[in-house]
């Protein structure tokens, strides 16, 4: 890496543009909510958060997220490997397919996929007799949850494994390494950062997505009922502060989340340049 | 040089712009309409026609924008700053809001129009497959064993409150107690599979997913099922009790007398009560106030035992608290071990 020249051209005024534009997008609104949330005396706010049902729901949108990223960060590398490394017919339009979660309405997606899960849709009628229950269960949400989430990990994956050479591999295997090993050694250890950074995303996405699951979870108080929905169903009260302070809690835990893959990631890199 | 034929004709640009505008505003004027979901189709045809007899009484052109969506997060719009002169809303408890939360109109607002302010009224029947092959006559079918009911989450849908009240009010009408009438109640939702966050979610679950025997709709939503999903797939079922669904409508004070438009809002809610009002609202499946009116539809909507929510409730406050707040009745059904 070129070290970066200490006085750029313009520094000021974009660093200026910068910071202007994340305090009004980003620190203006969440300072807003947290301006919200403590509007409640510490013990409301507790009892809010605390609350049996809140936790549940906590659980679900914490767990099925984790679910849904980590089958991502298996399959979307798959899928990035594929797409990096072989050509195939149609392979334009597997790589333009991937972005669709991206660009799709949640509502729509949220539709499209408990029509195909419902117990007389299209895979659920399959599906059913086996004893196997995808829509209006966890399952449902966690599958929601996985569809969203797959750019996130093919994108930030494709371009490092682009830029692994080839060579690399070959004079690995020249020196008599195995398939495995070259993938242990060499592949991975560059790709992990990135993996990482994949995951991060597609979970933080998870974790705060409403439109997709609403329709597939079937919003079961204490079974499948998502975050999300509580803090609607506190808005449709006209609590602003309870719903606030639900989202303070999503809020907290995505970040400490990010901040620890963040330090993982760190490391990783380190590891793999050193 | 550039720079300054730009400012100058900028400036003729503006002067002009100003110019047509402060003549348009006294031949032309605009209304927005803040209502809910399934009020669409009647509020394209009731804008059109109080446009014509706004032209005609008047001399004005008036242009009427309609916004839709869940009652509760549209009164969240206005609340925030959506500059509705007129609201039309699911349940007098959204509109009510915005007195409560904003200042936005006035405390005796329910009294300002006739009725209630509830120009038309609904209520809530059961929607069931063709041949009723389950048999579901009245509410005390919903709560056998073995019958699955849809029903949207009442903590996320404001017309769904309308659909656990009359389970209430029927219970509570034939068992006397308050205790009874909950068990009723969780007995019931015991019945129910999905809650959906919304109507028409929860149609779709019924309808397209084939999920359910009995759907709990309000009256014209179940009539608007059955044209557009055919009269051959599913039949309305009547009970013997239900609750009269008052979908209140109100002028927001504060946003017609900031915005000049209080006559014209006033005129356009008021247009609601005359006879073409009434009839659209007939059309449209809604049960007209009208008495003439009504009896011209009398074969679409039959007489039914109906409750309301100011004499069986206490009015909307009061249910709200009881009944969907956190920590009412209706969390306690889902208490874990209940």
């Amino acid at each position: 890496m070129s070290r970066r020249p200490s006085v750029i051209p313009g520094f000021g005024l974009s660093l200026g543009y910068a910071a202007f534009y994340a305090s009004l997008i980003v620190f203006l609104p969440m300072a807003v909510l947290f301006a919200k949330a403590f509007s409640l005396t510490w013990a409301e706010f507790w009892k809010t958060v605390l609350d049996p049902q809140a936790i549940a729901s906590y659980k679900l949108s914490f767990g099925a997220a984790f679910i849904g990223a980590s089958i991502n960060l298996v399959f979307g590398f798959i899928v990035a490997w594929v797409l990096v490394r072989y050509n195939f017919f149609g392979k334009k339009v597997v790589d333009a397919l991937v972005d669709l979660p991206f660009a799709l309405p949640t509502a729509v997606a949220g539709i499209a996929l408990t029509a195909l899960y419902a117990p007389q849709g299209w895979i659920g009628q399959y599906l059913t007799p086996l004893g196997i229950k995808v829509a209006y269960t966890p399952l449902g949400v966690a599958v929601a949850l996985t569809f969203i989430g797959l750019p996130f990990v093919v994108r930030t994956v494709q371009p490092v494994l682009e830029e692994l050479e080839k060579e690399i591999e070959e004079a690995a295997a020249s020196l008599g390494a195995s398939r495995w090993n070259t993938f242990r050694r060499i592949l991975f250890p560059a790709v992990l950062p990135a993996l990482l950074t994949g995951f991060a995303l597609a979970f933080a996405r998870a974790i705060g997505e409403y439109g997709s699951v609403v329709f597939i979870s079937g919003n079961m108080p204490f079974r499948t009922e998502i975050t999300p929905l509580l803090i609607v169903a506190k808005l449709e009260q006209y609590n602003y502060a309870g719903a606030a302070a639900l989202a303070v809690v999503l809020l907290v835990f995505s970040f400490v989340l990010l901040l620890l893959i963040n330090i993982l990631q760190h490391w990783s890199t380190r590891r793999a340049g050193g | 040089m550039f720079v300054k034929h730009l400012k100058k004709s900028l400036l003729v640009l503006s002067l002009g712009l100003a110019a047509s505008t402060g003549a348009l505003a006294q031949s032309e004027v605009k209304l927005l309409n803040v209502s809910y979901d399934p009020t669409r189709e009647l509020y394209v045809e009731f804008n059109r026609a109080f446009a014509k007899h706004w032209q005609e009484t008047e001399g004005q052109k008036v242009t009427i924008s309609q916004s839709h969506g869940g009652s509760g997060k549209q009164a969240r719009s206005v609340i925030d700053g959506l500059e509705a002169d007129v609201v039309t809303l699911a349940l007098a408890y959204d509109v009510d809001a915005l007195r409560q939360e904003a200042g936005l109109i006035d405390a005796d607002w329910v009294k300002s129009l006739p009725d209630n302010s509830a120009p038309y009224t609904s209520t809530i029947v059961f929607l069931v497959r063709t041949g009723n092959p389950k048999n579901v006559k009245d509410w005390d079918d919903l709560v056998k064993p073995g019958i699955e009911v849809i029903t949207p989450n009442p903590k996320t849908s404001g017309g769904a409150r309308w659909n656990y009240l009359a389970a209430w009010a029927y219970a509570k009408d034939k068992y006397g107690s308050d205790d009874a009438a909950k068990d009723f109640i969780t007995k019931l939702f015991k019945n129910v599979p999905v809650l959906d966050s919304g109507a028409r979610g929860a149609t779709t679950t019924f309808v397209q997913r084939g999920l359910g025997d009995v759907f709990l709709s309000w009256e014209n939503e179940a009539f608007l099922a059955l044209n557009e999903l055919g009269k051959d797939k599913f039949e309305i079922v009547v009970p013997s009790i239900s609750i009269l669904a008052e979908p209140s409508v109100a002028v927001v004070d504060k946003n017609v007398d900031k915005r000049g438009t209080r006559k014209v809002a006033q005129a356009y809610l008021e247009f609601l009560y005359s006879k073409t009002g009434q009839e659209l609202a007939g059309k449209h499946y809604y049960r007209p106030r009208n008495a003439e009116v009504a009896a011209q539809y009398k074969d679409l909507f039959p007489e039914i035992k109906l409750v309301t929510i100011d004499n069986d409730f206490g009015g909307w406050q009061k249910a709200q608290e009881t009944h969907f707040n956190d920590g009412g009745v209706f969390d306690q059904i889902y208490k874990p071990g209940n």
